[in-house]
């Protein structure tokens, strides 16, 4: 935690992304989370790939629930929308502002006990609906906010701060998304920006509920030897399956990859997700060879990493509901509320 | 790349832009801490010890400490380092009982020094404190050097000069005015132990082209001119006068025309503005006076109607320039200038007439003496040369350097000791944390602008020649201007084994100047810095592998704010915020060392 602010300042040369915005000019207020937290970093690959991204702050709209992983959202893009909800309901409030604006870009950001524990109904509809949006669950094994007690995320006997040892088998966000048909399951680590980058770019253009599972070690209740989600423990164990670039609309993929190796999976706006498989035979479009897959290295206790499941082509809530493609917020006033003579005439219909 | 050995105090001592390029090494973070904290006296005597004259520099330094500062690669004007050494010395209280001590006991040595300058008082300034006996010979009637005859007291007021020239005088100096020496032969008989030569570069530079002879009565050689003027053996000029040539002795010489009754004044430069020698602030001071600069008109011949001075004729000049260099150049057509004066201004020479070529010292084809650049040792031994009589002219903090570098080669040489083994510079760290977000600085960036010096009313200032224009900062002024410094002495100082890479201090850093990445070659290594490598005279700091990755922990310097921010952020304290001193020797220093 810091008390003075970063300054901003002026530098000779810097540079702006498509839309005429600084880097800077994706990030929030100073961040109070402890210092070397994994929750910073990935809020400051948010704040990356955004930039990159040339999305323009007001068309997102920045949802959490409770925990240190939700107070993050405070901490990038300031001239976004935002919802700070309580505790697991973000799925819910991410749903209705998704119902009334289709069109905004949206990006949950929930916790292993936010996600796993009180909001784990609401994280399986999420994931079930397939609602349009990024929704990062920031993995350190803790409820880091209320001193360090073991979440759901922690695995069977890794060791607490002061001694215990935790009896119960864990639930994987990553498997379980993908066994409630999710269709983009991916899983990075705090300390591999590159990846988490192209990650968060690849969820939030997948054009549906994109889980990105972020082992985020906490350095205050969660960084000692005998944890499974330290930084030490977390680079000793770090095994990405594949490796994701992630190629804009306009861009052609210029990298050259020997078929078989690798994968292209289309969105629907153009960009292109080129994946290159680092564990041979490792096909991110199969899920029950992915479920496989994953069990077997969650046996050898390896921290598996990438874009590890994607169905691009599975329908979202809106085309699901058969909803107006104008963003409600967009309709007039009279289609969207046709009146009381409608609504008794609707009515009449019912009886 | 090889990690970088920060032991060497050259790396962190190259961080502290502004004392790297001062010539004497002045500690600027620290003094301006000083006043920071309305402790005067202590800023100015820190001053002192490097640079021996604070009230003067503070007002005509040449500052090459304000072009290196941080603060102008941030896109902001350079903090005004020179300015706030005036504040610390009209602040001031009494220093005298700061003052080295000047033994009773004299050490048996007698030192010549030969011109009473700014070089010849340093060189008594750091022995006198020993125990040396120095005799200090000036041909004039008054100590000083250049500081006194030419530059003007609207500038530099005497009692300014008076009291720091008798800081050094009354420490048992022995000066003897309107005393030139005349033959170094005669003098070396006298048996001194050592003599240092500090005579300057004397000799105003000629224009020959027609009607020079003729027109003499109102042409002048600008420092000589300058100096008629300062000791009051001129006191009028006509009303019209040109000056030629652009340095800075060009723009005392058209204010000080000013000053004389003057009321057009003209400044001819045979080049354009670019190539101008004199500082920009200098150049600014005269044309707030409503001096002209005339660019790009070469001087042809003196025009005399009736065997007076009547004006003076130009060819007008084009040039190509590239990158900086004048390519090509041709004449457009010619102009005569109409002047009742002109005064001429393009550069100093050295000349020493009276050191006679049979003493077995060197002189180069110049007819100037060969003297060493780390000793000042001219090849006869014990004989030494400082300020501008060493390598030409240039200013007056550089002839102070010389002169501590001279000291410590007469100390040396008086005890028999070999001149080239000189001590080290000493460095020594220590941290500034106070607690979880404190500091022992203010390490807070202040994004305020440089504070504008208040200068004298135009109609105020003609009146005579010694109202000195600069007003000096007020309270109020000095206070925002101490901020400014970004105190680049408090280094980020990186502890590789505590670090877990969890990459905070990266993200925190607002100019990204923190990199951590695989290590490479030089050329690689600057192609991953976050920031990219755009001064490459900035250090760099390269980490022992990290612990968790081998990864390496990149630091460039160019554009750390030393904020703090790093290390506030870092969970297990692998970045500290410390202060790095450094001690340079003096004479004194090398009491005993063999
Ligand atoms: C017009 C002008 C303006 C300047 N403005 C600035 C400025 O604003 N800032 C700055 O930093 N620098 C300035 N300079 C340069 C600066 O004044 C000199 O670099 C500096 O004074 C050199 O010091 P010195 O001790 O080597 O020699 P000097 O200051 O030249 O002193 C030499 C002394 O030796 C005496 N002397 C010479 N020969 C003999 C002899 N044979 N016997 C006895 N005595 C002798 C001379 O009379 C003189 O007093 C200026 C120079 C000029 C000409
Ligand atoms: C309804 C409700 N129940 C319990 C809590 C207490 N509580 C606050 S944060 C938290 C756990 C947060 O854990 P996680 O989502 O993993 O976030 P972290 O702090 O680890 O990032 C709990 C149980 C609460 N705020 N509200
Ligand atoms: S308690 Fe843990 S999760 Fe919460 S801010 Fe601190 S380090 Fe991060
Ligand atoms: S002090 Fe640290 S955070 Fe601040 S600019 Fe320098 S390296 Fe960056
Ligand atoms: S904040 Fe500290 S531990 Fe983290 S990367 Fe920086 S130096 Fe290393
Ligand atoms: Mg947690």
């Amino acid at each position: 935690m810091t008390y003075i602010t970063k300054p901003r300042i002026d530098l000779p040369g810097q540079s702006t992304n498509k839309i005429g915005l600084l880097r800077r000019d994706y990030e929030g207020v100073l961040s109070t989370l402890c210092a070397g937290c994994g929750h910073d970093s990935i809020t400051a690959a948010i704040v990356q790939a955004f930039w990159e991204l040339s999305i323009p702050p007001e068309k997102v709209v920045k949802l959490s629930g409770i925990g240190c992983s939700s107070k993050t959202p405070a901490y990038f893009i300031s001239g976004a929308h935002g919802f700070n909800s309580v505790h697991g309901r973000m799925p819910s409030v991410a749903t209705g502002a998704l119902a009334g604006n289709r069109d905004l870009v949206c990006i949950g950001v929930s916790g292993d006990g936010d996600s796993l524990s009180i909001g784990f109904g609401q994280f399986g509809h999420a994931v079930r609906r397939n609602i349009n949006m990024l929704y990062i669950i920031e993995n350190n094994g803790v409820y880091g906010l209320t001193k360090g007690q073991f979440s759901a995320s922690a695995d069977k006997g890794s060791k607490a701060k002061r001694g215990e040892i935790n009896q119960w088998k864990n639930i994987d966000s990553v498997s379980t998304a993908i066994s409630m048909g999710g269709s983009f399951a991916a899983r990075s680590f705090s300390g591999d920006r590159e990846q988490l980058v192209t990650l968060i770019k690849a969820g939030v253009m997948h054009p549906g509920c994109a889980i990105l599972d972020v082992v985020s070690p906490c350095v205050t209740f969660n960084d000692h030897l005998g944890s499974t989600k330290s930084y030490l423990y977390t680079r000793d164990h770090y095994h990405p399956a594949l490796e994701t670039d992630f190629v804009a609309p306009a861009n052609e993929i210029t990298t050259s990859y020997a078929e078989g190796e690798s994968t292209v999976v289309e969105l629907h706006d153009g960009s292109k997700l080129l994946l290159k498989k680092a564990d041979s035979g490792y096909d991110a479009t199969n899920r029950s060879k992915v479920l496989r897959y994953l069990e077997q290295q969650r046996a050898r206790g390896e921290v598996v990493t990438g874009l590890l499941f994607i169905n691009a082509e599975l329908p979202e809530m809106h085309l699901i509901y058969g909803t107006s493609k104008t963003a409600m917020k967009d309709l007039r006033f009279d289609k969207l509320n046709p009146g009381s003579l409608a609504l008794a005439e609707l009515q009449s219909r019912m009886r | 790349m090889k990690p970088t050995n920060t032991n060497n105090p050259n790396h962190f001592h190259k961080v502290v832009d502004c004392q790297w390029a001062c010539p004497a090494h002045t500690d600027v973070p620290e003094y301006i801490r000083k006043i920071a904290q309305g402790d005067f006296t202590q800023a100015y005597m820190l001053n002192r010890e490097s640079n021996i004259f604070p009230g003067i520099l503070g007002r005509v330094c040449d500052r090459p400490c304000e072009p290196a500062c941080r603060r102008g690669r941030t896109n902001q004007k350079p903090v005004a380092i020179c300015r706030l050494k005036r504040v610390a010395a009209d602040h001031r209280g009494d220093i005298s009982a700061h003052m080295p001590i000047i033994p009773k006991n004299k050490n048996g040595k007698r030192v010549a020094l030969i011109g009473a300058g700014c070089a010849s008082l340093a060189v008594a300034n750091d022995l006198m404190p020993i125990g040396y006996e120095c005799t200090i010979f000036e041909a004039l009637k008054e100590p000083g050097g250049l500081m006194r005859s030419n530059i003007p007291s609207f500038r530099l007021p005497a009692n300014v000069l008076n009291e720091e020239i008798n800081a050094i005088v009354d420490m048992g100096a022995d000066l003897r005015l309107n005393h030139p020496i005349e033959s170094m032969k005669s003098l070396l008989a006298e048996g001194y132990d050592a003599v240092f030569v500090g005579t300057g570069a004397p000799k105003g530079k000629e224009l020959k082209l027609p009607g020079r002879e003729e027109a003499t009565a109102n042409i002048h050689i600008g420092i000589t001119w300058l100096e008629s003027v300062a000791f009051g053996h001129l006191d009028a000029i006509g009303k019209r006068v040109l000056i030629i040539g652009v340095g800075n002795t060009a723009m005392d010489c058209c204010r000080t025309s000013l000053r004389l009754g003057a009321k057009d004044v003209k400044v001819m430069a045979r080049k354009p503005r670019d190539f101008f020698k004199a500082s920009d602030w200098e150049l600014e001071d005269a044309e707030e006076e409503n001096v002209e600069i005339i660019v790009n008109h070469s001087p042809k011949e003196f025009v005399l109607e009736d065997g007076r001075l009547v004006g003076m004729k130009f060819e007008q000049v084009e040039y190509d320039i590239e990158y900086g260099r004048i390519v090509n150049q041709w004449t457009t057509g010619e102009i005569v200038v109409p002047c009742d004066d002109v005064i001429l201004a393009i550069g100093q020479e050295n000349a020493f007439p009276w050191i006679e070529r049979d003493l077995g010292m060197e002189f180069d084809q110049w007819e100037v003496p060969v003297v060493d650049e780390t000793t000042f040792e001219s090849t006869l031994p014990g004989v030494f040369f400082g300020g501008d009589s060493a390598f030409g002219p240039k200013n007056i903090i550089w002839a102070v350097e010389h002169g501590h570098q001279a000291a410590i080669s007469i100390h040396r040489h008086c005890q028999g000791k070999a001149l080239t083994e000189r001590l080290p510079v000493l460095m020594n760290l220590g941290s500034r944390k106070m607690g979880m977000h404190e500091w022992s600085f203010s390490n807070d960036f202040d994004p305020a602008a440089r504070r504008k010096m208040e200068h004298v009313e135009l109609d105020q200032r003609f009146k005579d020649l010694t109202t000195e224009v600069e007003l000096g900062f007020t309270a109020e002024q000095a206070q925002q201007e101490v901020e400014r410094c970004l105190n680049c002495d408090i280094q980020t100082v990186f502890f590789d084994s505590l670090c877990i890479e969890c990459d905070a201090c990266l993200d925190i850093c607002p100019t990204q100047c923190l990199t951590i990445t695989t290590n490479a070659d030089k050329g690689d290594l600057f192609g991953q810095l976050r920031a990219p490598r755009r001064e490459p005279e900035q250090p760099l700091y390269v980490s022992e592998p990290l612990k968790q990755t081998t990864r390496v922990m990149v630091k460039d310097e160019n554009l750390c704010l030393h904020c703090s921010l790093c290390a506030e952020r870092c969970p297990t304290a692998a970045w500290d915020m410390q202060k790095s001193g450094f001690e340079f020797p003096r004479a004194i220093d090398h009491n005993g060392t063999s």
